[in-house]
Protein backbone atom coordinates (compact mmCIF):
# COMPACT_ATOMS: atom_id res chain seq x y z
CA UNK A 1 0.00 0.00 0.00
CA UNK A 2 2.90 2.34 0.74
CA UNK A 3 5.90 1.07 -1.25
CA UNK A 4 7.71 4.40 -0.80
CA UNK A 5 6.66 4.89 2.84
CA UNK A 6 4.39 7.67 4.00
CA UNK A 7 7.00 10.20 5.16
CA UNK A 8 7.67 12.01 1.87
CA UNK A 9 3.94 12.29 1.25
CA UNK A 10 3.05 13.52 4.70
CA UNK A 11 5.99 15.94 4.98
CA UNK A 12 5.35 17.32 1.47
CA UNK A 13 1.64 17.72 2.22
CA UNK A 14 2.35 19.55 5.48
CA UNK A 15 4.72 21.93 3.64
CA UNK A 16 1.98 22.61 1.07
CA UNK A 17 -0.44 23.27 3.92
CA UNK A 18 2.01 25.67 5.59
CA UNK A 19 2.29 27.59 2.31
CA UNK A 20 -1.49 27.82 1.89
CA UNK A 21 -1.93 28.79 5.57
CA UNK A 22 0.83 31.40 5.43
CA UNK A 23 -0.96 33.13 2.55
CA UNK A 24 -4.36 32.84 4.24
CA UNK A 25 -3.25 34.21 7.61
CA UNK A 26 -1.47 37.18 6.08
CA UNK A 27 -3.87 38.05 3.26
CA UNK A 28 -7.12 36.10 3.64
CA UNK A 29 -6.61 34.73 0.10
CA UNK A 30 -7.19 31.06 -0.69
CA UNK A 31 -4.10 29.88 -2.55
CA UNK A 32 -5.83 27.52 -4.95
CA UNK A 33 -4.51 26.53 -8.35
CA UNK A 34 -7.02 25.99 -11.15
CA UNK A 35 -8.37 29.58 -11.18
CA UNK A 36 -4.94 30.64 -12.44
CA UNK A 37 -5.83 29.29 -15.88
CA UNK A 38 -8.97 31.44 -16.17
CA UNK A 39 -7.48 34.58 -14.65
CA UNK A 40 -4.43 34.35 -16.93
CA UNK A 41 -6.68 33.89 -19.98
CA UNK A 42 -8.19 37.29 -19.14
CA UNK A 43 -4.97 38.81 -20.52
CA UNK A 44 -5.64 37.20 -23.91
CA UNK A 45 -9.40 36.77 -24.34
CA UNK A 46 -12.04 39.46 -24.50
CA UNK A 47 -14.77 36.94 -23.61
CA UNK A 48 -16.98 38.14 -20.76
CA UNK A 49 -16.38 34.87 -18.94
CA UNK A 50 -12.71 35.79 -18.53
CA UNK A 51 -13.17 39.55 -18.16
CA UNK A 52 -15.29 39.04 -15.08
CA UNK A 53 -14.50 41.39 -12.21
CA UNK A 54 -13.18 38.72 -9.88
CA UNK A 55 -10.81 37.35 -12.53
CA UNK A 56 -9.39 40.79 -13.17
CA UNK A 57 -8.96 41.41 -9.43
CA UNK A 58 -7.13 38.11 -8.89
CA UNK A 59 -5.04 37.75 -12.01
CA UNK A 60 -1.90 39.48 -10.77
CA UNK A 61 -1.49 37.68 -7.47
CA UNK A 62 -2.26 34.37 -9.17
CA UNK A 63 0.73 34.95 -11.46
CA UNK A 64 2.88 35.48 -8.36
CA UNK A 65 1.49 32.26 -6.91
CA UNK A 66 2.35 30.28 -10.05
CA UNK A 67 5.83 31.82 -10.16
CA UNK A 68 6.31 30.82 -6.53
CA UNK A 69 5.15 27.25 -7.18
CA UNK A 70 7.64 26.86 -10.06
CA UNK A 71 10.43 28.39 -7.95
CA UNK A 72 9.70 26.10 -5.00
CA UNK A 73 9.75 23.00 -7.18
CA UNK A 74 12.98 24.22 -8.78
CA UNK A 75 14.58 24.75 -5.34
CA UNK A 76 13.62 21.20 -4.38
CA UNK A 77 15.13 19.77 -7.56
CA UNK A 78 18.38 21.72 -7.28
CA UNK A 79 18.96 21.59 -3.52
CA UNK A 80 17.31 18.46 -2.12
CA UNK A 81 16.33 15.93 -4.75
CA UNK A 82 18.78 12.99 -4.87
CA UNK A 83 18.08 12.61 -8.60
CA UNK A 84 17.93 16.27 -9.64
CA UNK A 85 15.62 17.06 -12.52
CA UNK A 86 13.16 14.43 -13.59
CA UNK A 87 11.15 13.82 -16.77
CA UNK A 88 7.92 11.84 -17.07
CA UNK A 89 7.61 8.85 -19.40
CA UNK A 90 3.83 9.21 -19.72
CA UNK A 91 2.83 9.39 -23.41
CA UNK A 92 2.37 12.87 -24.85
CA UNK A 93 -1.15 12.09 -26.07
CA UNK A 94 -2.11 11.30 -22.50
CA UNK A 95 -0.64 14.55 -21.20
CA UNK A 96 -2.48 16.46 -23.95
CA UNK A 97 -5.87 14.76 -23.74
CA UNK A 98 -5.73 14.57 -19.95
CA UNK A 99 -4.69 18.22 -19.75
CA UNK A 100 -7.58 19.27 -21.96
CA UNK A 101 -10.12 17.46 -19.76
CA UNK A 102 -8.46 18.76 -16.57
CA UNK A 103 -8.76 22.31 -17.94
CA UNK A 104 -12.43 21.97 -18.86
CA UNK A 105 -13.40 20.00 -15.77
CA UNK A 106 -11.67 22.02 -13.04
CA UNK A 107 -12.98 25.30 -14.44
CA UNK A 108 -16.49 23.89 -14.72
CA UNK A 109 -16.32 22.48 -11.20
CA UNK A 110 -14.71 25.67 -9.84
CA UNK A 111 -11.92 23.81 -8.14
CA UNK A 112 -9.32 21.08 -8.34
CA UNK A 113 -7.20 18.95 -6.03
CA UNK A 114 -6.17 22.15 -4.25
CA UNK A 115 -9.33 24.29 -4.47
CA UNK A 116 -11.72 21.52 -3.46
CA UNK A 117 -9.20 19.03 -2.05
CA UNK A 118 -7.22 21.32 0.26
CA UNK A 119 -8.92 24.70 0.78
CA UNK A 120 -12.48 23.42 0.32
CA UNK A 121 -12.14 20.42 2.62
CA UNK A 122 -10.27 22.59 5.16
CA UNK A 123 -13.26 24.96 5.05
CA UNK A 124 -15.56 21.99 5.75
CA UNK A 125 -17.40 22.69 2.50
CA UNK A 126 -19.80 19.87 1.65
CA UNK A 127 -19.74 21.03 -1.99
CA UNK A 128 -15.99 20.41 -2.05
CA UNK A 129 -16.40 17.05 -0.31
CA UNK A 130 -18.80 15.90 -3.04
CA UNK A 131 -16.46 17.28 -5.72
CA UNK A 132 -13.43 15.47 -4.25
CA UNK A 133 -15.28 12.16 -3.94
CA UNK A 134 -16.49 12.55 -7.53
CA UNK A 135 -13.17 13.40 -9.19
CA UNK A 136 -11.24 10.90 -7.13
CA UNK A 137 -13.70 8.11 -7.86
CA UNK A 138 -13.77 8.96 -11.56
CA UNK A 139 -9.98 9.17 -11.78
CA UNK A 140 -9.53 5.82 -10.02
CA UNK A 141 -12.01 4.17 -12.38
CA UNK A 142 -10.33 5.80 -15.41
CA UNK A 143 -6.84 4.68 -14.37
CA UNK A 144 -8.09 1.12 -13.85
CA UNK A 145 -9.80 1.05 -17.25
CA UNK A 146 -6.57 2.25 -18.90
CA UNK A 147 -4.63 -0.46 -17.09
CA UNK A 148 -7.18 -3.05 -18.20
CA UNK A 149 -6.77 -2.10 -21.86
CA UNK A 150 -3.00 -2.11 -21.52
CA UNK A 151 -2.26 1.63 -21.29
CA UNK A 152 0.05 1.98 -18.30
CA UNK B 1 5.50 44.82 -6.24
CA UNK B 2 3.34 45.07 -3.14
CA UNK B 3 3.75 43.15 0.09
CA UNK B 4 0.72 40.98 -0.57
CA UNK B 5 2.17 39.66 -3.82
CA UNK B 6 5.49 38.89 -2.12
CA UNK B 7 3.61 36.94 0.56
CA UNK B 8 1.71 35.03 -2.13
CA UNK B 9 4.99 34.29 -3.92
CA UNK B 10 6.64 32.95 -0.74
CA UNK B 11 3.59 30.82 0.06
CA UNK B 12 3.73 29.58 -3.52
CA UNK B 13 7.39 28.60 -3.05
CA UNK B 14 6.35 26.42 -0.09
CA UNK B 15 3.44 25.03 -2.11
CA UNK B 16 5.66 24.07 -5.05
CA UNK B 17 8.44 22.75 -2.81
CA UNK B 18 5.93 20.54 -0.96
CA UNK B 19 4.42 19.23 -4.19
CA UNK B 20 7.87 18.32 -5.53
CA UNK B 21 8.99 16.85 -2.19
CA UNK B 22 5.93 14.60 -2.08
CA UNK B 23 6.45 13.37 -5.65
CA UNK B 24 3.30 14.99 -7.04
CA UNK B 25 5.33 16.40 -9.93
CA UNK B 26 5.90 12.81 -11.05
CA UNK B 27 2.81 11.79 -13.01
CA UNK B 28 3.80 8.13 -12.58
CA UNK B 29 3.41 8.43 -8.78
CA UNK B 30 -0.01 10.06 -9.12
CA UNK B 31 -1.10 7.34 -11.55
CA UNK B 32 0.13 4.63 -9.19
CA UNK B 33 -2.13 6.18 -6.55
CA UNK B 34 -5.08 6.13 -8.93
CA UNK B 35 -4.39 2.46 -9.68
CA UNK B 36 -4.40 2.02 -5.88
CA UNK B 37 -0.84 0.70 -5.83
CA UNK B 38 0.59 3.47 -3.62
CA UNK B 39 -1.89 5.34 -1.45
CA UNK B 40 0.58 8.02 -0.34
CA UNK B 41 -1.26 10.82 -2.15
CA UNK B 42 -3.96 10.68 0.53
CA UNK B 43 -1.36 11.93 3.01
CA UNK B 44 -0.38 14.81 0.75
CA UNK B 45 -3.92 16.09 0.39
CA UNK B 46 -4.81 15.14 3.97
CA UNK B 47 -1.68 16.69 5.47
CA UNK B 48 -2.16 19.91 3.53
CA UNK B 49 -5.89 20.06 4.33
CA UNK B 50 -5.27 19.40 8.05
CA UNK B 51 -2.80 22.28 8.37
CA UNK B 52 -5.06 24.56 6.32
CA UNK B 53 -8.02 23.51 8.48
CA UNK B 54 -6.23 25.05 11.48
CA UNK B 55 -5.50 28.25 9.56
CA UNK B 56 -9.09 28.64 8.41
CA UNK B 57 -10.95 27.51 11.53
CA UNK B 58 -8.69 28.23 14.52
CA UNK B 59 -6.67 31.33 13.59
CA UNK B 60 -9.78 33.54 13.07
CA UNK B 61 -10.74 32.83 16.69
CA UNK B 62 -7.55 34.47 17.93
CA UNK B 63 -6.99 37.10 15.22
CA UNK B 64 -9.49 39.74 14.08
CA UNK B 65 -8.41 39.58 10.44
CA UNK B 66 -5.53 38.82 8.07
CA UNK B 67 -2.32 40.63 9.02
CA UNK B 68 -2.17 42.60 5.77
CA UNK B 69 -5.87 43.47 5.74
CA UNK B 70 -8.88 41.79 4.14
CA UNK B 71 -11.20 39.32 5.80
CA UNK B 72 -11.10 35.69 6.87
CA UNK B 73 -13.70 33.85 4.83
CA UNK B 74 -13.82 30.04 4.46
CA UNK B 75 -13.91 28.66 0.92
CA UNK B 76 -17.57 27.70 0.75
CA UNK B 77 -19.34 27.29 -2.59
CA UNK B 78 -22.77 26.24 -3.77
CA UNK B 79 -23.18 22.73 -5.12
CA UNK B 80 -24.47 22.80 -8.69
CA UNK B 81 -24.71 20.36 -11.55
CA UNK B 82 -21.57 21.94 -12.99
CA UNK B 83 -19.64 21.18 -9.80
CA UNK B 84 -20.21 17.48 -10.30
CA UNK B 85 -20.07 17.31 -14.10
CA UNK B 86 -16.84 19.29 -13.96
CA UNK B 87 -15.47 16.96 -11.28
CA UNK B 88 -16.24 13.95 -13.50
CA UNK B 89 -14.49 15.52 -16.52
CA UNK B 90 -11.54 16.51 -14.32
CA UNK B 91 -11.37 12.99 -12.89
CA UNK B 92 -11.19 11.41 -16.33
CA UNK B 93 -8.39 13.80 -17.34
CA UNK B 94 -6.55 13.21 -14.06
CA UNK B 95 -6.84 9.44 -14.51
CA UNK B 96 -5.56 9.61 -18.09
CA UNK B 97 -2.58 11.84 -17.42
CA UNK B 98 -1.74 11.99 -13.70
CA UNK B 99 -1.70 15.78 -13.98
CA UNK B 100 -3.67 18.30 -11.98
CA UNK B 101 -3.53 22.10 -12.27
CA UNK B 102 -1.09 22.76 -9.41
CA UNK B 103 1.22 19.81 -9.98
CA UNK B 104 1.45 20.69 -13.68
CA UNK B 105 2.74 24.16 -12.79
CA UNK B 106 5.18 22.70 -10.24
CA UNK B 107 6.37 20.14 -12.80
CA UNK B 108 7.93 22.97 -14.80
CA UNK B 109 10.24 23.65 -11.85
CA UNK B 110 11.40 20.05 -11.66
CA UNK B 111 12.50 20.07 -15.30
CA UNK B 112 9.59 17.85 -16.29
CA UNK B 113 9.25 19.56 -19.66
CA UNK B 114 6.72 17.22 -21.40
CA UNK B 115 4.14 18.57 -18.94
CA UNK B 116 4.35 21.87 -20.86
CA UNK B 117 2.08 20.11 -23.34
CA UNK B 118 -0.37 19.24 -20.58
CA UNK B 119 -0.24 22.81 -19.30
CA UNK B 120 -0.95 24.21 -22.77
CA UNK B 121 -3.95 21.89 -23.11
CA UNK B 122 -5.20 22.91 -19.65
CA UNK B 123 -5.30 26.49 -20.93
CA UNK B 124 -7.13 25.31 -24.04
CA UNK B 125 -9.60 23.40 -21.86
CA UNK B 126 -10.15 26.40 -19.59
CA UNK B 127 -10.72 28.51 -22.70
CA UNK B 128 -13.23 26.04 -24.20
CA UNK B 129 -15.12 25.99 -20.93
CA UNK B 130 -15.40 29.81 -20.99
CA UNK B 131 -16.17 29.94 -24.70
CA UNK B 132 -18.80 27.21 -25.05
CA UNK B 133 -20.31 26.36 -21.66
CA UNK B 134 -22.76 28.72 -19.97
CA UNK B 135 -22.87 29.37 -16.24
Amino acid sequence: MFPLGIEPYLIGGVIVGIGVSFIYILTGLHATQSSFYSTTLSYFSKLKHFQDERNLKERVWRLYLAAGVITGALLYSVLISPIGFWVTQVDLWRLALGGLLVGIGTRLSNGCTSGHGISGLASLSTTSLYAVLTFMGTAIITAHILELVGVV
Amino acid sequence: MNTRNIVVFIGGVLFGFGLAYSGMTKQEIVLSFLRLEDLGLIFVMGGAAAITFLAINVIPKIMAGPILGGVFKPRISVLTRNTLIGAIIFGIGWGISGQCPGSAIASLGTGNYPVLVGLLFMFIGAYLRGRFIKG
